[in-house]
């Protein structure tokens, strides 16, 4: 027996980076967390953190920390963004570029899996803590507890994908780690496996989260709220929560049987010894494609609301929004072909999956139309949001149309990996997704944090990002139609790409300017809070729950559970005036608890002994994350009691002027 | 220096397989901007004029307005229904006729062509001619071009932009891509698929010549260059990055099944990276 080996399994000395670039990497990561470890200590904030924030199970916070944890990702994502673009701008003809291939290729991996998975998904699962409780006139979700668990497996998952820059490196195998590519014939070192671990923990906790809105949104609405008198958030998060739970299982199995091949020589995937590659890029896309949808929905939720606020008017043709968002949950699980149409299978099966692909643009459609009939006879405000949904209806019905292309089986295969498909994408979830959310963290942020957002600064982020945008991405789809493909670290001079790939890179700049802009936005809105406090509880005349109590909002959320007798409930209860007089009773909520923590920290180093095959550590990661969840159940006294002279008190603290007084 | 043709090769098709597939781009681009068209329209005219600024239609405000004639609304679901019911019809006809493995007619006899996606290179073996090329293929203009493709390697994709769209090369596998070039000329091929460290250089060159050059050029590849057996092509299989164009004059007439069934025969000792052994493994290709 070796202890060494016992002890730190493949880890060496020769695993820390020693490329220029991969460690100023790692130092900017260490010197960045220690500067803010060290900042915390110093002003003592720890135990307020820890009190406040990380035990808490109030969905509230639990939403901000997501986002939080997001925003975090998105500069590392975007970093490797820009090295990507500075690579393809300069790396022609004789020139190699900053980055060795091996660099480049993890870079991109890293970029895909950071952007969809701990980005938007952290995004999206921020947004929905953060309102849809308050949407559906609930004090709490269902399961507070398993909500906390997700959310410290979530950062346990992006933890582990950071720790590739310092320790080892990543999956250089693509953000979707194609075998046989990503088996161990191919790639031999740790990277892929931190690829999967890391996916594996945060899409568990993706999974349990879905779980858990499916439950509360189906269980816990307010008395009164039927299924057509949701909110067309709610709607949409019920629609994206129930493809989590039919697609994220699709995902585990898949990331557990690529583990297997890697980790015991198993052979579902490799090249041979019996393995089949083309059951894994069927099984991934079987989750990938609802994927895209799970993303997209909840966006469209917000726009939903965003255009009729905005628009002083009712949202056009709910049934329409909700049969079609319906009809997306459906469809998105019947085109994940689509994504290998060049893979060979027969004109019968590509034309099926073809037609499906152009059918799922129907309902798409049909909500472009109803939110242009929102604004309709409406008294339109361009405030920030509403330039996002302006962004999104002309970049996304642009790449839309790049879409339905794309989805003709003839046209994908002069397109598929080429940029042109690159581009496709990055519109949809940029224009579609991202948009969305900044619509959604601008337009809510006053009843989580009590005051709005800079607008000036809002509007110049949101001008940076559209026309970054269109800089960046507009050029790769006329590379596409050069033939440039996707992934290359190096083209030749005599192509002529490179003018395209430096315009692409100065959009990718600008697009940077975005992100800043939105950082300044956050300082200058603290500072400046007092000025933009929101009184009033309803600062965009809003229309659905979460407006008609105050900023911020209290922990128990609503004071006395509020009653729903129409569709757009709060608007219903302005118009006819506040009536019964309120009687404060006791409230019942979820104790904070830290055993969330401990067992995602326990489950995150299990995940690390597995990519190092240190045995030990993935045994009392799993034993203890077991003990932890035991210790969780024998716990009987998991909630507390807020008297109602507290809520009363809280109520009049927070100068709630309430509907009476406008 | 490359002509416009070359730049733009999937809008400046050069065989009858490329062009056909940009016209398919181009009726699905017209029939969405049926769709696009009058949307942005809307977007334009509505946000100009439903501004809050603009105090002309204020009186016209109707915050209850949800929906109007049903017919209208269900004219909105209708429209773009029709559109798509006319797009799955392209999408039906032309996935049948762009069939990528149904055979071409064109001008000269038809030639097949096996292809092997190497890490990182492209080998072309030519089963009726006895020759085979490394990052080059040759071929005569007018004639049909039967490709047969395979990996030796990580799955891969292979594209001629300016002739047709590409196909997936998978080890164990064999995929076909029929291929016609209308006049000679010279054609950038592609790697599409990310196959690991030297994939930004495993391009090749497709050429299309005319029948008197290609069995001049037969000749000339036939009368000087090394021979592929077994051995030398596990040489060649060897992982090496930006390769040289290499003619080799005589090939193993069973190399490319062998590779194809190296996945499928038990592993012995020598070539296995695991040291599993797998006995009841089917001969044979397997076909996606």
């Amino acid at each position: 027996m070796n202890w060494t080996s016992f002890i730190f399994g493949k880890l060496s000395w020769s695993v820390f980076p020693t490329s220029p670039i991969a460690i100023g990497g790692a130092v900017f990561m260490v010197v960045v967390g220690l500067s803010l470890v060290t900042y915390i200590t110093k002003r003592g904030h720890w135990k307020y953190l820890w009190h406040e924030w990380f035990t808490s199970l109030d969905p509230k916070r639990i939403g901000v920390m997501y986002i939080l944890v997001a925003s975090v990702m998105l500069v590392r994502g975007s970093a490797d963004a820009l090295l990507m673009r500075a690579q393809q701008a300069t790396s022609v003809g004789a020139s190699q570029g900053i980055l060795s291939p091996e660099h480049f290729q993890q870079i991109f991996s890293a970029h895909g899996s950071i952007m969809i998975f701990f980005v938007a998904m952290g995004l999206m699962f921020g947004l929905i803590n953060l309102v849809v409780p308050l949407q559906i006139g609930a004090r709490d979700v269902a399961f507070p507890f398993l909500n906390s668990v997700s959310f410290w497996l979530f950062v346990a998952g992006a933890a582990l994908i950071n720790v590739s820059l310092i320790v080892g490196d990543f999956s250089t195998a693509g953000w979707l780690s194609y075998p046989p590519l990503s088996e161990l014939a191919y790639s031999p070192t740790s990277g892929v496996d931190y690829w999967i671990w890391s996916l594996q923990i945060g899409g568990l906790g993706s999974l349990l989260s879905g779980i858990n809105f499916l439950v509360t949104i189906v269980k816990m609405r307010a008395k009164g709220m039927s299924w057509m008198r949701m909110p067309m958030f709610t709607w949409t998060v019920l629609g994206a929560m129930s493809l989590v739970v039919f697609a994220f299982p699709i995902l585990t199995v898949t990331l557990t049987l690529l583990a297997l091949d890697r980790t015991l020589g198993m052979h579902f995937f490799t090249a041979g010894g019996g393995g089949n590659m083309m059951m894994y890029i069927n099984l991934i896309w079987a989750w990938g494609h609802p994927e895209v949808y799970i993303l997209v929905l909840p966006a469209f939720g917000i726009f939903s609301e965003v255009v009729s606020v905005f628009s002083a008017k009712k949202l056009a043709g709910y049934t329409s929004m909700v049969f079609s968002s319906i009809g997306i949950v459906f469809f998105s699980f019947v085109v994940w072909l689509h994504h290998f149409f060049t893979m060979g299978a027969g004109a019968d099966v590509n034309a099926f999956f073809g037609i499906m692909t152009a059918v799922i643009a129907v309902p798409t459609g049909v909500k472009m139309f109803n939110w242009l009939f929102t604004m309709y006879r409406g008294r339109i405000r361009f405030e920030s949001p509403m330039l996002w949904f302006v962004g999104f209806v002309i970049l996304f019905t642009l790449g839309g149309v790049a879409g339905v292309i794309l989805a003709e089986p003839a046209a994908d295969y002069q397109l598929h990996n080429s940029l042109f498909l690159v581009a496709h994408f990055h519109t949809m979830i940029l224009s579609g997704v991202l948009f969305g959310y900044f619509a959604g963290i601008t337009y809510w942020f006053p009843k989580i944090f009590g005051f709005t957002l800079n607008e000036k600064y809002g509007r110049r982020a949101f001008w940076c990002w559209f026309v970054g945008f269109i800089l960046a991405f507009g050029p790769l789809y006329i590379l596409g139609f050069m033939g440039a493909t996707r992934r290359l670290d190096h083209y030749d001079a005599s192509l002529g790409w490179q003018p395209l790939f430096i315009v692409a890179g100065i959009g990718a700049v600008i697009i940077m300017f975005g992100l800043i802009f939105q950082v300044i936005q956050i300082i200058v809105s603290i500072r400046e809070r007092h000025q933009h406090r929101d009184l009033t509880g309803d600062p965009w005349n809003g229309h659905t729950l979460e407006w008609s109590v105050p900023s911020p909002a209290p922990s128990y959320n609503f004071a006395v559970l509020p009653v729903v007798h129409s569709r757009d409930a709060f608007w219903a209860q302005k118009d006819a005036g506040m009536k019964s007089p309120i009687e404060y009773t006791d409230i019942e909520m979820p104790k904070n608890s830290a055993l969330g923590i401990f067992l995602a920290a326990l489950v995150g180093l299990a995940g690390f002994g597995i990519v190092w095959h240190i045995w030990w550590l993935v045994t009392v990661g799993i034993l203890g994350a077991f003990a932890v969840f035991i210790v969780r159940t024998m716990d009987d006294e998991t909630e507390m009691i807020i008297p109602a002279s507290v809520v009363h008190a809280e109520e009049e603290r927070l100068q709630f002027r309430g509907v009476h007084s406008r | 220096m490359v002509s416009p043709y070359q730049a733009i090769p999937v809008l400046h098709p050069q065989g009858p397989v490329a062009l056909a597939e940009l016209h398919v781009i181009g009726i699905t681009l017209l029939l969405s901007s049926i769709i696009v068209v009058p949307l942005f329209i809307m977007l334009a005219v509505f946000a100009w004029k439903y501004r809050i600024g603009n105090t002309k239609s204020a009186r016209e405000h109707h915050p209850r307005w949800d929906h109007m004639n049903p017919l209208f609304e269900f004219a909105w679901w209708l429209v773009p229904a029709i559109i798509i019911v006319m797009l799955s019809v392209v999408a039906w006809v032309s996935s049948h006729q762009l069939d990528p493995y149904v055979p071409l007619v064109g001008t000269e006899a038809p030639i097949t062509i096996q292809v092997v996606a190497l890490d990182w290179k492209w080998l072309f073996i030519y089963p009726e001619q006895g020759i085979a090329t490394v990052n080059m293929v040759e071929f005569p203009a007018g004639a049909p071009v039967h490709f047969e493709i395979t990996s030796d390697a990580p799955m891969n994709s292979f594209w001629i932009p300016a002739l047709a769209g590409q196909i997936m090369a998978m080890p164990g596998m064999q995929t076909q891509l029929n291929v016609l070039a209308s006049n000679p000329g010279e054609f950038r091929g592609v790697s599409a698929n990310l196959s690991g460290a030297g994939f930004a250089g495993m391009n090749f060159e497709a050429k299309a010549v005319s029948e008197d050059d290609f069995s001049a050029w037969i000749a000339s590849v036939k009368a000087s260059s090394p021979t592929l057996t077994r051995d030398s092509y596990q040489t060649l299989a060897v992982t090496s990055s930006n390769n040289p164009i290499t003619y080799y004059s005589m090939v193993d007439s069973s190399l490319y099944t062998s590779i194809i069934n190296s996945y499928m025969t038990p592993q012995d000792a020598s070539t296995s990276t695991d040291g599993m052994n797998m006995n009841d493994m089917p001969m044979g290709t397997m076909t996606p």
